[in-house]
């Protein structure tokens, strides 16, 4: 906003046109993997060149639903993304709301502990994790691959932050009216932070649908695989025997789902990050 | 017990609720994320330094108890040290690249306009894609044989650089992965951070008729501070942790010149079975991580002053 005021319009038109060709060359190799993944082998067996899928072919789009693993994959982590979406922003925001709102012994002390572990990082843990989970047997479950992601702290500071900037006069007028916490809870502070929540959920998905490494050493049978690490193992044993266009397009397929969640929902990405109440 | 009515009274008048009524619904709000929290990251952490005292193998039953015989080897462990210089090249090479695009994009386009919003998720895209899927395209990308570069180097006549098998470029070409896939989030940071500087101090610019170059120095930079400061820190501490794009392009080669600390620990623990081992490197990197991070913040505050 202060640009386009600022000395001159011309300098803007420069920098948004440098930016623009800019993010042409930032889309180029998508645009070529897309188009790989609609060209028949015979001819990437030649040539990989050309950005434009010509001759066109849906054959490896239809060779992975008829194979079945890349839908399998693909399942498996939308159960774990939503499934684990759904636990962090329940617990962020209950305990959120506790650490901005209630008034209990060792707030602070708790709340500083909970924040400490902001700096352990998950390679850090990721070893006894994986004892603890063989020790009580779970594997190869979604239980594994969800549970221990829920104690990561990022969420819960992220919600005491927001519900701190709730004014207090809206929950005040509530318990006048004899309203309960959980009802102050349920009926005032959720409607009101939907959009910190859904920027909070959001990202979770992200982190969620891309996780590599604990899925990489938890789930390890290929019928239990996410679809990160299904798709690791293409790359990495069957290579390119399926041919490269089979292998542009499973990666095309797999991302599919979070690239329609971006676009339905970019505006809060981009917008949501400052998550204040209201701005 | 007499002054519990007086109190609900008294709290029915002003509207805040009985303290010890709110503890107890704080421990009901608090108790199930606090009981995940010690169990899968606090009770980990010491089980992890309780498992790096130890010989520890993965599937089997050796457990026997060494004292600080890990770390010690580690000292002398030369793969370690080269992890560790990977690592650091890695950071060095990542985070002041990444903070100064995404500032530069944030900059350029922060504001109104259609257009500015298009470019906005376009770079942010990239960032939505697995990790598998990022090396996938780019390892295309590099490839010597059938890359997107290949004709640019046919079209100066020059032999096409293999960029991932080479000891010299492999690294940056990890790293310039990484810029591809990362730069999206510090850059929404950055457009979040523009987006609340007063419009009255640009104003105020505005009628000084200062140049673009003193609005940036004197009142943007000054003014989104706090939001550099924890992008770099946001960024050391991500990118400290690189594994996936090294795993996945490289697989640490060649000769070792792009295996990271990350990759040293999975290596260690769940391909040679040496969990206790792996459990003082992941140790080094988490004492690592945390000093870059305080030093990282104790340099911001010196800053302040």
């Amino acid at each position: 906003m202060a640009a386009g005021r600022g000395p001159g319009r011309l300098s803007d038109r420069l920098i948004l046109g440098a930016t623009t060709a800019f993010a042409v060359l930032w889309l180029i190799p998508i645009v070529w993997v897309v188009a790989m993944s609609l060209k028949p082998n015979a001819v990437l067996m030649r040539s990989t060149a050309g950005l434009i899928p010509a001759p066109f072919t849906l054959e490896n789009y239809a060779g992975i639903v008829e194979r079945a693993t890349v839908p399998t994959w693909l399942m498996h982590s939308l159960i774990v993304a939503v499934s684990m979406t759904a636990l962090v922003l329940i617990l962020s925001s209950l305990a959120g709301y506790a650490f901005a709102r209630l008034d209990f012994p060792f707030r602070r002390t708790l709340f500083v502990l909970v924040l400490a572990g902001l700096m352990v990082p998950e390679q850090a843990v990721f070893i006894p994790l994986h004892t603890i989970m063989s020790t009580l047997g779970l594997h190869n479950t979604y239980t594994a691959l969800v549970l221990p992601r829920l104690a990561v702290p990022i969420g819960v500071f992220l919600m005491t932050q927001f519900f701190r900037a709730v004014p207090k006069e809206l929950e005040e007028a509530a318990a006048l009216d004899h309203a309960s916490r959980l009802t102050i809870f349920l009926k005032v502070m959720l409607p009101l932070s939907v959009p910190a929540l859904t920027t909070l959920g959001l990202f979770t998905f992200i982190y969620a649908w891309n996780d590599y490494l604990w899925p990489l050493v938890s789930a390890t049978q290929a019928d239990r695989y996410t679809v990160t690490v299904g798709l690791a193992s293409i790359q990495s044993n069957f290579a390119f025997s399926e041919g490269l266009g089979a292998v542009m397009a499973s990666a095309v397929f797999a991302s599919l789902p979070i690239v329609l969640l971006f676009l339905v929902f970019q505006r809060f990405i981009v917008a949501g990050v400052a998550m204040g109440p209201g701005k | 017990m007499t002054a519990a009515p007086a109190a609900a009274h008294r709290a029915a008048r002003s509207g805040a609720a009985a303290p010890r009524r709110d503890a107890l619904v704080a421990l009901a709000f608090l108790a199930p994320f606090l009981v995940l929290y010690a169990g899968f990251l606090v009770y980990p952490l010491f089980k992890g330094f309780w498992i790096s005292l130890h010989d520890w193998e993965l599937v089997g039953t050796r457990r026997e108890w060494i004292g600080l015989l890990n770390y010690r080897d580690l000292w002398t462990d030369r793969l370690f040290w080269m992890a560790v210089r990977n690592t650091l090249a890695f950071v060095a090479m990542t985070v002041p690249a990444m903070t100064v695009l995404a500032l530069a994009l944030a900059l350029a386009l922060q504001g109104p306009g259609r257009w500015r919003g298009v470019l906005r998720s376009v770079f942010f895209l990239s960032s939505v894609f697995s990790v598998t899927v990022v090396t996938l395209v780019w390892q295309m990308v590099l490839s010597p044989d059938n890359g997107l570069l290949v004709p640019l180097f046919r079209a100066v006549g020059a032999e096409p650089v293999n960029f991932l098998g080479s000891r010299t470029w492999a690294m940056p070409a990890i790293a310039l992965t990484t810029l591809w896939w990362g730069v999206g989030l510090p850059m929404a940071l950055f457009l979040a951070a523009l987006g609340q500087i007063p419009a009255e101090l640009y104003e105020a610019a505005e009628l000084d008729h200062a140049s673009r170059r003193t609005v940036l120095s004197r009142i943007t930079l000054p003014a989104i501070r706090p939001t550099v400061l924890l992008v770099l820190v946001l960024q050391i501490v991500g990118q400290f942790q690189i594994f996936g794009q090294a795993q996945l392009m490289t697989q640490g080669g060649p000769a070792n010149s792009t295996l990271t600390l990350v990759q040293y620990i999975y290596n260690t623990g769940f391909r040679d079975w040496l969990v206790g081992y792996a459990s003082a490197v992941a140790m080094a990197l988490f004492v690592l991580m945390l000093g870059f991070s305080m030093l990282q913040l104790w340099l911001g505050r010196r800053g302040d002053a």
